[in-house]
């Protein structure tokens, strides 16, 4: 007998628009001013009327483009009621029968080294508000709890994936694809420490019996995560905890209601939460204020057009054509849009992808973290770096002087800094480095030749040793001449260095 | 023919609204409530089959606002309402989470 988890996840997006969904009011997260963003229409005061935010539609639809959804021509928008503090007007305008997209996928890498892919089917996105905000008196029972109805109308897309997850890795893995698909496509940013991504998960198992029985467990949905590491561990807990349950009750499916558990992160449990009204109960029905919505061909395409190059596809271009791994690849990608328009700028000016990813993963990664910086405020820019590496692609430098030449300009930068200057970080600059310091990589043999007799001729000990076939004696010759040369090719220097020992 | 209405679904309506009713008033509404769900029964007289659904009374479609800021009520009239309140925040009987 083995057990298989069946993971569903619903994702909660804040869409990034200035004011709420239905009313001018400001959307912005502001825990610390409670109850100054709200309105009539947002409070759900009598005689107020809400209007769509235009712009909420239209980040709505470009993210079901982008998440491969077929969109609805024809969608309109009801009224699902339940009572509840947060929810100012009993009901929560959100979209049922007719949501503006559905059946869409996000294809994840399960496993990088191999390049192994899964695809998470989606079953629906629409488009709703979000409630307040209720904070309970946790010093003890029977106190008040407090109500900030800043948040109340926040337009938020709501992301259903079909229960294709089968771990909590899983899980893990397509929040954080969807995150950065996200951000990618500008439509959220998707701030989960200010709820902007927020997930509820629906847990199952699937007991497989030694006779070759499947039996579903009955679904626990666990609300409100707002953390990958969240996400994760109560997934796992939750797993452990159906096992137990199963084990104890052998309870199926259907058996039972489905149970809503919360999220504690600090116990790192699951626990139960008041039962969850069944579907039915929540009498949907369409909302009258608001008008249908219509999408013209027009309005798709121009929607459409707006649509960036999304990650999964620039994992599978730096691979294709820049010869990137797939572990190189995902983590540039997953640095964000700027990071990889950096990218692409210094691998084609330095003519060799792999090279540019090794200094963007290790040199530019470290500095920017060291520096706290984003690539876009980085002093190094990509069409000086690109060049730097150029030159290295050529076999100008060496990529330990390249290395020199890169620490120089972020010292030049630093100093500048301190005298409130600003440094000159140009190409011309570089080539300065470059010959201040003799870096040069040099390519002229004549002069290689001579520094190579100029050392033989001083060490006939070495020499004699290495005739007499002691091949480790070279070793130390060729410190030598380098330290001489500097920026010389090694390769090339030892064969020389050989060729010349070895004339009889 | 729908269902008949009965106080069972009465009162799992009242307890959706979160409404106590007396059981003279579960009777009474039965009652009433009935009588209207059979008189809008009668539209089902109608043969409907080649209507289109109708989604909103008026035949319009697509009213947006641009997403511009609009002012916001101060916080003391945004709270005026408000059975119970600290000067900041609305303030309700508590809510049990955990069950």
């Amino acid at each position: 007998m083995y057990y298989e988890t069946i993971i569903g996840l619903e994702v909660h997006v804040q869409l990034l628009t200035q004011t709420k969904i239905f009313c001018g009011c400001t959307s912005a997260f502001n825990p610390d001013n409670p109850n100054t963003q709200t309105c009539p229409v947002c409070l759900g005061l009598p005689g107020s009327l809400p209007v769509m935010n235009r712009k909420a539609f239209r980040l709505s639809l470009k993210t079901a483009l982008a998440l491969n959804c077929d969109i609805a021509r024809f969608t309109k928008w009801d009224r699902k009621q339940y009572y509840y503090p947060d929810l100012p007007k009993g009901y929560q305008i959100s979209q049922y029968d007719l949501p503006f997209s559905s059946h869409g996928f996000v294809e994840i890498d399960t496993d990088i080294e191999k390049g192994e892919t899964k695809r998470v089917r989606l079953i629906r996105a629409h488009l709703e508000e979000d409630a307040g905000k209720n904070m309970h008196d946790e010093s003890g029972r029977g106190h008040d709890s407090h109500v900030d109805l800043n948040r109340a109308g926040t337009p938020l897309l709501e992301i259903v994936s079909e229960p294709d997850l089968r771990s909590a890795a899983e899980a893990k893995k397509y929040l954080e694809e969807l995150k950065l698909l996200l951000t990618y496509i500008g439509v959220s940013d998707c701030n989960m420490q200010e709820g902007s991504l927020r997930c509820d998960a629906n847990v199952n198992l699937w007991v497989h019996t030694d006779d070759g029985q499947k039996i579903a467990t009955p679904i626990v949905e666990i609300k409100n995560l707002n953390s990958f590491r969240g996400v994760e561990q109560a997934i796992e807990f939750e797993v452990a905890r159906q096992i137990e349950e199963w084990e104890k009750t052998h309870a199926k499916i259907g058996d039972v209601p489905k149970q809503t558990r919360g999220w504690d992160a600090n116990r790192c449990v699951t626990f139960a939460q008041r039962g969850k009204e069944e579907a039915s109960d929540y009498r949907y029905f369409p909302d009258p204020d608001l008008t249908p919505v219509t999408v013209s061909d027009e309005f798709f395409a121009e929607v459409k057009a707006e649509i960036c190059e999304l990650p999964a596809s620039r994992r599978r271009r730096y691979r294709a054509d820049l010869g990137l791994s797939h572990y190189d690849a995902d983590v540039i990608v997953s640095q964000g849009d700027r990071f990889t328009l950096y990218f692409e700028q210094v691998a084609k000016l330095c003519g060799d992808g792999k090279q540019a990813a090794n200094w963007l993963t290790q040199d530019v990664q470290r500095e920017l973290n060291a520096r706290n910086l984003g690539v876009d405020t980085f002093p190094i820019r990509p069409e000086v770096l690109g060049g730097l590496l150029q030159r290295v692609t050529a076999n100008q430098l060496t990529v330990k002087s390249a290395r020199e030449v890169f620490a120089a300009l972020l010292t030049d930068h630093d100093t500048a800094y301190e005298k409130d200057i600003r440094a000159d970080l140009s190409t011309s600059r570089v080539e300065q480095i470059i010959a201040e310091r003799g870096l040069a990589v040099l390519t002229d043999a004549s002069a290689i030749t001579q520094v190579i007799a100029d050392v033989i001729a001083r060490n006939p000990k070495p020499v004699a040793d290495f005739k007499s076939g002691k091949q480790a004696a070279v070793g130390s010759l060729i410190g030598q001449i380098m330290k001489e040369l500097k920026g010389a090719d090694a390769k090339l220097v030892r064969q020389m260095l050989i060729d010349e020992l070895s004339k009889p | 023919m729908a269902q008949p209405l009965t106080k069972e679904i009465v009162t799992k309506v009242a307890h959706l609204a979160r409404l106590k009713l007396t059981d003279g008033e579960l009777d009474l509404f039965t009652t009433q409530l009935g009588q209207v769900l059979g008189y809008v029964e009668l539209l089902n007289e109608l043969d409907t089959s080649a209507v289109e659904p109708m989604a909103h009374v008026a035949d319009i479609a697509n009213v947006f606002r641009d997403d511009e800021l609009q002012p916001s009520l101060p916080r003391t009239a945004a709270l005026s309402n408000s059975p119970k309140t600290d000067g900041k925040y609305f303030i309700v009987p508590q809510i049990l989470e955990e069950g």
